[in-house]
């Protein structure tokens, strides 16, 4: 099983989700470090996206595949349904064409777990309606010129998002600091993370 | 861009090696080319590092650029000159001899211990010369399939190259899917674009204009060595990146003054013609004007390497240079594209370096990383990796 303390808690939940022996498509993988345990214990056969070298160098010392690729352009020649569940982690926030992005993930994916950190938590709107100053939150460290960010949603946008285009949510789990969030996530969850399928 | 490196590889080197040589296509079952011609009687030149297992399952076919050879790495009795890959070959280096067996095979067509079109053609008794059959890079690889089953091996763990090298590891795939179990095509392409067939071209006119040689019958007079030193000079810019060049010899002069003469005034100028004179020692004319047409015909793309509908288990392993001009990575994500499409497991790299097309011979670092980690991955899988694991 994973160990707890070294595994961020929106990957833990993700974890939990994916099945074992399904194919599996994360897109900005980062250092693989989703997909390894997910490998290793759950035995999915895992293909990731990253842009940057040197964490596909780490991903390959983890003995996993990886296309070094941006997000957008990584998607069109997969074929339909090649993937048990497309991975969008801490990466949907900083992709200009959300809109493609997803209903690509969706055409290509059989589920797609879209995870990102939540712009109404509550400290990040005191920092706003209080002091005046762009959220420095946990989830949302950066600071306004050196983000890797270009787009800042809530949960409730998100959700709203998924009615409109006519995306069925199957799961939503709502992230605390430590634990899950119950009651009111758009207020008190850092993150959240949503398993969508079409129509 | 291969100086300065013997004391550096001393320690961890393979040592003294010989080149071997199989030969096949005898009497009754000659090879039949591409083109339909037949070949007779094929020696194929080989070097073998490492040792080969039990069952046979950790055999890595390393394949040549260009004007390569079988020579990869250590060095031969009494020479000091390394393989062109040594730094990638031996104890404990990206393909580690401790743990594989790599063979290197030269390709028929070639002039270093291979059948190839300065060969005597034992019909004739004299060189083959523009009789020689054309040779595709399928007729290559089909050659190396020989060499794979003399030594009884049924699946290769891997067959890597880079540029031309690159393209037979892809026709391996394209060939032989089921004997090759995983691919790292380097500094490649699917198929030779217009611009690298037009180089080529230009490679292989300055060749033919050399009266020096007589429609390929030179073998009594001596290599057109003009023409074949320019060819050489144009390969040597195509290698190189616009940066690299500028880091290496910038607009400095050989002497402290213009000449106001056509005498080699940059440093540039004298490298293109050293580099040209030198080739001319080791390489043959023909040689090279049937190998750059054999990689002018490849072209792996849309059905070629994987049929529609039909997907392969081989993993890839696909890296491509940014500075690289000649095989840039465009289409090297090409490669990838259609892997996608196929559903094959892969993994793609664009490394930074501004060496250009050289650099799969010279950034060692981070193509050691990958390529090691890779191998490791495809003969071990997850199962027995003792190290290395998530804390």
């Amino acid at each position: 099983m994973i160990e707890s303390d070294n595994i961020s808690l929106d990957h833990r939940v993700i974890y939990s989700i994916v099945e074992e022996g399904s194919r599996v498509l994360d897109l900005g993988c980062g250092k693989g470090e989703l997909l390894y345990p997910l490998v290793r214990d759950k035995h999915v056969r895992a293909q990731g996206i990253e842009l940057d070298d040197k964490a596909i160098q780490e991903c390959v010392k983890k003995g996993l595949s990886v296309f070094h690729d941006d997000i957008e352009n990584s998607l069109p020649e997969f074929p339909d349904r090649s993937f048990d569940y497309v991975i969008l982690n801490q990466s949907m926030q900083q992709v200009k064409k959300v809109d493609d992005v997803i209903q690509e993930s969706l055409r290509i994916g059989n589920k797609v777990i879209v995870g990102f950190p939540n712009f109404a938590y509550i400290k990040s709107r005191f920092m706003l309606f209080f002091r005046g100053r762009a959220p420095i939150t946990g989830s949302l460290p950066y600071l306004w010129f050196d983000t890797p960010n270009v787009r800042f949603l809530s949960i409730t946008d998100f959700k709203n998002f998924c009615e409109e285009k006519k995306i069925r949510i199957v799961e939503a789990h709502f992230l605390g600091e430590n634990d899950v969030v119950r009651f009111f996530p758009n207020l008190f969850a850092l993150n959240a993370v949503f398993v969508l399928k079409n129509g | 861009m291969k100086k300065n490196k013997n004391e550096k590889t001393d320690t961890n080197s393979v040592g003294v090696v010989e080149t071997k040589f199989i030969v096949f296509a005898g009497p009754g079952e000659e090879f039949k080319c591409e083109s339909g011609d037949t070949l007779g009687l094929i020696t194929l030149a080989y070097e073998t590092y490492g040792a080969l297992n039990r069952d046979k399952t950790n055999a890595i076919l390393v394949l040549h650029a260009l004007s390569g050879d079988a020579h990869a790495a250590g060095v031969h009795a009494g020479q000091d000159d390394t393989g062109w890959w040594d730094e990638m070959i031996g104890p404990g280096k990206a393909f580690d001899t401790n743990r594989y067996f790599i063979i290197c095979s030269n390709v028929i067509g070639g002039c270093k211990g291979s059948t190839g079109p300065s060969s005597v053609n034992p019909a004739t008794g004299k060189p083959y010369a523009l009789e020689f059959p054309f040779i595709t890079v399928a007729d290559m690889v089909n050659a190396q399939r020989h060499l794979v089953d003399h030594f009884g091996i049924d699946t290769l763990l891997c067959v890597a190259g880079g540029s031309m090298g690159g393209m037979q590891v892809l026709q391996w795939v394209a060939s032989y899917p089921e004997r090759v179990k995983s691919a790292i095509p380097i500094a490649t392409t699917l198929k030779h674009s217009p611009q690298q067939i037009a180089f080529n071209e230009v490679i292989r006119q300055s060749i033919m204009a050399d009266p020096a040689w007589r429609e390929g019958n030179y073998y009594e007079y001596g290599q057109p060595e003009k023409g074949l030193s320019v060819a050489r000079m144009i390969g040597h810019i195509t290698f190189m990146s616009d940066q690299s060049m500028e880091e290496k010899f910038s607009r400095r002069l050989k002497n402290d003054k213009f000449s106001f003469g056509f005498d080699a005034d940059f440093e540039v100028e004298g490298y293109l013609r050293y580099r040209g004179a030198n080739f001319v020692k080791r390489f043959d004319a023909n040689s090279y004007l049937y190998i750059t047409k054999a990689i002018d015909y490849f072209d792996l793309s849309g059905a070629g390497l994987i049929p529609q509908g039909k997907t392969v288990s081989t993993r890839f392993l696909i890296i491509s240079f940014k500075s690289d001009w000649l095989y840039p990575p465009y289409q090297s994500q090409e490669i990838v594209r259609l892997l996608k499409r196929r559903h094959v497991d892969a993994t793609y790299c664009e490394l930074t370096s501004t060496y250009g097309h050289d650099a799969f011979l010279i950034e060692v670092e981070e193509q050691t990383t990958l390529i090691r980690h890779f191998l490791d991955k495809t003969f071990n899988g997850y199962q027995v990796r003792g190290h290395d694991r998530i804390r």
